[in-house]
C-alpha cells in the first residue's frame, strides 16, 4: 500500500467567480460553495467568511475544521461524500496552511472557539490557518441530530470540493508513505521493537460521534486499520466533545502520532499496526473493546503501544482499561491525555487511574482560565459562550473581555498529541 | 530597590532560646540576627525584622497576623523571607503560616526554607516557596545560598522555573506550559526509552484516590428517608441559579415536595457532557423521581426527602467533586437522610 500526498501550501484566501488555485493563493467561488452547502434541503441559509492569521476575528461556536483533501482518482471521505471505495492508496492532494472552519447556532454544548490573534490564539493550532469559515443555519423544523449530520456533511463537501477544484494546479511537495503487510514489515527491521498505536475515538452517541468510512464508530468493534486511510479522510469527527479534547477531521487528516511512528520507523521502532477503538458508555462494551483491542495488540506480537484517548472523564476509563490489559500482558504502553486539575491546579489531575499507566503525556490542565479581549469581528453567535464546556455565567468581564478555560478553546489540548502544550507540577 | 521585609523567631532573632517563646511578635528596623547572614546576598534592602516566640505565634494566630497585616501595610515590600526553619516543628508552622497569609492576602512574593519532613511542608507548600533545606541549622549555609538565589529571582522578576531547577518544595499545583516538542513526539521519546528500559518520567504522576467507605445497608426500607441526587444537570426551566454546563464548581437543590415527577417544560438540562434531547423530552431519564414518588405512595420506601441535588458532572476536578459530595453528605446525615440515590450520565 503506497500514498503519495502531494501538498499545495496556501498563505492567502480570496473570493472570485472560479474555485482554484494559483501561486499560492486559494480562490474561492462563493456561489458555489453557498450552492452546494444548500444543497441539503435541512439548512436555510448560509454566509462565508475568510478568516487569517493576525485578523481580530473570534470564531464561536466551532464544530468542526477540516482540511482541503481530495484524490486524483477517486474520492476522499469515503462513506461521507462521492463514492465508498478503498482509499489509503494512490495520490492525495492536500491544501495544507487552510482549512474549511463550519460554525453556526449551537448542536450540542461542546463546540469551541478559534480566535486569529491575541493571547487564546497559541492555544490553537487552526489561529495559524487560513480558515474558510462556514457560518450555516437550519430550517427551524430540522431535529438537533438532523442539525449535527448535515453541518458534518456539509463541511466535508466543501473541504472535498474545493480540493478537487485544485487537483490540476502544480503541487509544493510530495511525501511517498508505505504501508507494507506485517511478514514484510518484521523481515524489515527484526531488531526493532515493534510498535502498536492504539487509536480510541470517541463513540458514545447523543452527538459524541466518530464516523469510519461513514459508519457510526459506536456500532463497530475495535478494527486493525491502514494508517493511510485516515490521511484520506476515512475517519471524520461528528461530535460535540468539549473543544480542547475534541479530535476534530482535521486532527484525524493530520494525526500527530501516526506521523510520528512514520518518523521513527526503520529507525528507533518498526510500526507494525494501528488499532482504531471506540469509546462508548456501556460498562460492558468498555470490557468487550478493552479485551479485543488488546487481544489485536498481542496478536500483531507487539512490544511497545501508544494510546491515545478523545474526550475527558467517562473515556478515560476506555484508556485506562485497555493500558491495564496491554500492561499485563507485558506489552510497554505510553498514554497521552489532558488534566482536570481544576481552576488553581491543585486538583488530583485524573478521573480515574490504574498503577499499570506509569507512563503518561499531560496536554495540559484544562480548567485553566485565560482572559481574553474582544475581538473586531465574531463569526457565529458569542451567546454560544455560556453553553459551551470552558464558558460559564461570569465568562464576560466588564470591559469586553472573556475569562474561559482552557477546555474551550478548539484543539487546545488535542489527545493525540497535536500541540505542545503540557501541564507540570510547580 | 526592592525591599523585604523579614521573619524569625526568638532564637534566630538572637533574644534566647526556649524560655522566650512566647513572646509576643516585635518589629525591629534593618536587619537582626539571622538576616544578617541574607543582607550582603539579596538584591534589595532587608528593611525590618519581625521577631516573634514560637509558642506565642502558634497560641495567638490571630493577633500575629494581624501585627503582620500592619507592618506590612506599613512598609510595602516586595518579598517577605521568613526562617529557614529546618525541622522545627513550631518555627516551621510560623513560618508556613506568615508566608501563607502575607501571599494569600496581599499577593507579596514570600519564602521559607524548610526540611521535606517538617509538618509544615505539607500544610503550607501550595501558598507559598518553601526551599529545601537539610535538617538542622548545620546546613544553614546551604541553606541561605539557596533561599537567595531564589530570592533574587523573584526580586529580578524572572520568571520561577521547575522545583528541581530552583531548589523549592514542589507546591503541587499543575501549571500548564509550552514544550517545545508537541506532545506525541514526547509520547514517542517517552516509549522508546520505555522499550528499552531507560529511566523515564512520567508527566502525570499514577492517581491516588480517597478510598470512601460504604455506609451499612438499609435494613428496613419501608421506613428509611431516601434522597435524589444526580450530576445529570437537571434543573428549574431557565437555569435560574446558572448552573454551569461543565466543570461545575457548586450545586444547587430544589424541592419536589408538591411534585409528583419532572414534567417536560419545567425542568431542563444544562449538562454539556451529552445530547440533552432525551433528557428534556423527559427530565426523569436522567433522575427517576416519578418512580421514587411511586415508591413513596406504595409505601415501599419511608419517604422521599424534600429536596433533590443537583450538579453538572463534567469535567469537574476530584477536588470540587470531593468537596461538594462532602457538603451534600453533611445536611443528608443532618436531615436524618438514610440512603441516597445518584445518578450519573
Amino acid at each position: 500500500m503506497k500514498l503519495e500526498l502531494r501538498k499545495i501550501y496556501v498563505k492567502d484566501i480570496v473570493f472570485s467567480d472560479k474555485t482554484y488555485t494559483d501561486s499560492g493563493v486559494l480562490y474561492i467561488n462563493k456561489e458555489e460553495i453557498s450552492k452546494l452547502i444548500l444543497e441539503d434541503e435541512r439548512l436555510q441559509e448560509v454566509a462565508i467568511d475568510i478568516a487569517k492569521p493576525g485578523d481580530s476575528t473570534r470564531i464561536i461556536p466551532v464544530k468542526d475544521v477540516i482540511e482541503p483533501r481530495a484524490k486524483l482518482k477517486g474520492d476522499a471521505f469515503p462513506g461521507t461524500d462521492g463514492k465508498l471505495d478503498e482509499v489509503g492508496r494512490g495520490v492525495t492532494y492536500a491544501l495544507k496552511g487552510c482549512a474549511v472552519v463550519t460554525t453556526g447556532p449551537i448542536v450540542g454544548f461542546q463546540e469551541g472557539i478559534i480566535d486569529m490573534s491575541g493571547p487564546l490564539a497559541k492555544y490553537t493550532p487552526f489561529s495559524k490557518l487560513n480558515n474558510l469559515v462556514l457560518n450555516i443555519k437550519k430550517k427551524e423544523s430540522v431535529s438537533p441530530h438532523e442539525h449535527e449530520e448535515a453541518i458534518r456533511l456539509a463541511g466535508i463537501k466543501v473541504a472535498h470540493y474545493i480540493a478537487r477544484q485544485c487537483i490540476e494546479a502544480r503541487f509544493d511537495e510530495a511525501e511517498i508513505f508505505q504501508w507494507k503487510d506485517l511478514s514484510v514489515k518484521l523481515k524489515e527491521y527484526p531488531d526493532l521493537p515493534k510498535v502498536v498505536y492504539v487509536y480510541q475515538c470517541i463513540s458514545q452517541g447523543l452527538l459524541h460521534d466518530t464516523y469510519f468510512y461513514g459508519r457510526d464508530s459506536k456500532e463497530m468493534l475495535p478494527t486493525l486499520i491502514n494508517p493511510l486511510e485516515v490521511f484520506d479522510g476515512a475517519l471524520v469527527s461528528g461530535n460535540c466533545v468539549s473543544a480542547g479534547s475534541k479530535t476534530t477531521t482535521y486532527h484525524h487528516q493530520n494525526n500527530a502520532i501516526i506521523k510520528e511512528c512514520f518518523k521513527r520507523h526503520g529507525k528507533e521502532i518498526n510500526f507494525i499496526g494501528v488499532v482504531l477503538s471506540p469509546m462508548t458508555t456501556v460498562l460492558d462494551d468498555k470490557y468487550r473493546n478493552s479485551i479485543l483491542t488488546s487481544r489485536i495488540v498481542e496478536m500483531l506480537g507487539a512490544d511497545g503501544v501508544i494510546q491515545s484517548q478523545e474526550g475527558f472523564g467517562n473515556p478515560t476509563t476506555d484508556l485506562m482499561m485497555i493500558c491495564k490489559r496491554l500492561e499485563n500482558k507485558g506489552i510497554k504502553t505510553v498514554l497521552i491525555s489532558n488534566e482536570d486539575a481544576g481552576v488553581d491546579g491543585k486538583s488530583e489531575p485524573l478521573p480515574d487511574g490504574t498503577k499499570e499507566a506509569d507512563a503518561i503525556v499531560s496536554t495540559g490542565n484544562s480548567n485553566a482560565t485565560l482572559r481574553i479581549p474582544p475581538m473586531d469581528k465574531v463569526l457565529g453567535d458569542l451567546d454560544a459562550l455560556e453553553h459551551i464546556t470552558g464558558g460559564f455565567e461570569g465568562s464576560r468581564q466588564e470591559d469586553g473581555s472573556l475569562i474561559i478555560e482552557i477546555h474551550g478553546i478548539l484543539g487546545s489540548h488535542n489527545l493525540q498529541g497535536y500541540s505542545y502544550l503540557g501541564a507540570v507540577t510547580i | 530597590m526592592k525591599r523585604i521585609l523579614f521573619y524569625t523567631n526568638q532564637f534566630f532573632g538572637q533574644i534566647g532560646g526556649e524560655e522566650h517563646a512566647n513572646i509576643p511578635p516585635r518589629i525591629e528596623e534593618g536587619v537582626v540576627g539571622i538576616a544578617n547572614l541574607f543582607k550582603d546576598k539579596v538584591e534589595g534592602k532587608i528593611v525590618a525584622t519581625i521577631i516573634c516566640g514560637d509558642n506565642y505565634y502558634s497560641e495567638n494566630m490571630e493577633g500575629c497576623r494581624a501585627f503582620l497585616s500592619k507592618e506590612v501595610e506599613r512598609l510595602r515590600p516586595d518579598l517577605v523571607i521568613a526562617g529557614p526553619a529546618f525541622n522545627a516543628g513550631r518555627f516551621g508552622m510560623a513560618c508556613g503560616d506568615v508566608c501563607s497569609y502575607i501571599n494569600k492576602k496581599y499577593g507579596i512574593a514570600t519564602i521559607t526554607g524548610m526540611y521535606i519532613e517538617n509538618p509544615a511542608v505539607e500544610i503550607y507548600r501550595s501558598d507559598t516557596y518553601i526551599v529545601e533545606t537539610g535538617k538542622s541549622a548545620a546546613f544553614m549555609r546551604k541553606a541561605v545560598s539557596k533561599m537567595v538565589a531564589l530570592a533574587n529571582k523573584i526580586l529580578r522578576g524572572e520568571e520561577i522555573g521547575l522545583p528541581e531547577e530552583e531548589g523549592y518544595i514542589p507546591k503541587g499545583i499543575r501549571v500548564n506550559i509550552f514544550h517545545q516538542k508537541t506532545g506525541a513526539e514526547r509520547a514517542l521519546d517517552m516509549l522508546v526509552k520505555k522499550l528499552k528500559g531507560e529511566e523515564y518520567k512520567t508527566e502525570i504522576p499514577i492517581p491516588t484516590y480517597d478510598k470512601v467507605q460504604a455506609a451499612k445497608p438499609i435494613t428496613d426500607l419501608k421506613k428509611a428517608k431516601i434522597a435524589l441526587l444526580t450530576s445529570g444537570g437537571i434543573v428549574p426551566f431557565g437555569n435560574p441559579d446558572h448552573l454551569p454546563a461543565a466543570t461545575a464548581k457548586f450545586y444547587k437543590k430544589y424541592p419536589v415536595s408538591n411534585i409528583e415527577g419532572f414534567a417536560k417544560g419545567d425542568y431542563e438540562s444544562v449538562h454539556a457532557g451529552y445530547d440533552p434531547v432525551y433528557a428534556n423530552e423527559n427530565p426523569n431519564r436522567i433522575l427517576p423521581l416519578d418512580l421514587f414518588k411511586e415508591l413513596e405512595r406504595n409505601g415501599e420506601i419511608g419517604s422521599l426527602y424534600e429536596f433533590y441535588f443537583v450538579t453538572t458532572g463534567n469535567s469537574t476536578s476530584v477536588a470540587d467533586a470531593t468537596r461538594m459530595g462532602m457538603e451534600i453528605a453533611k445536611e443528608l446525615k443532618e436531615a436524618g437522610v438514610d440512603g441516597a440515590i445518584m445518578t450519573s450520565t
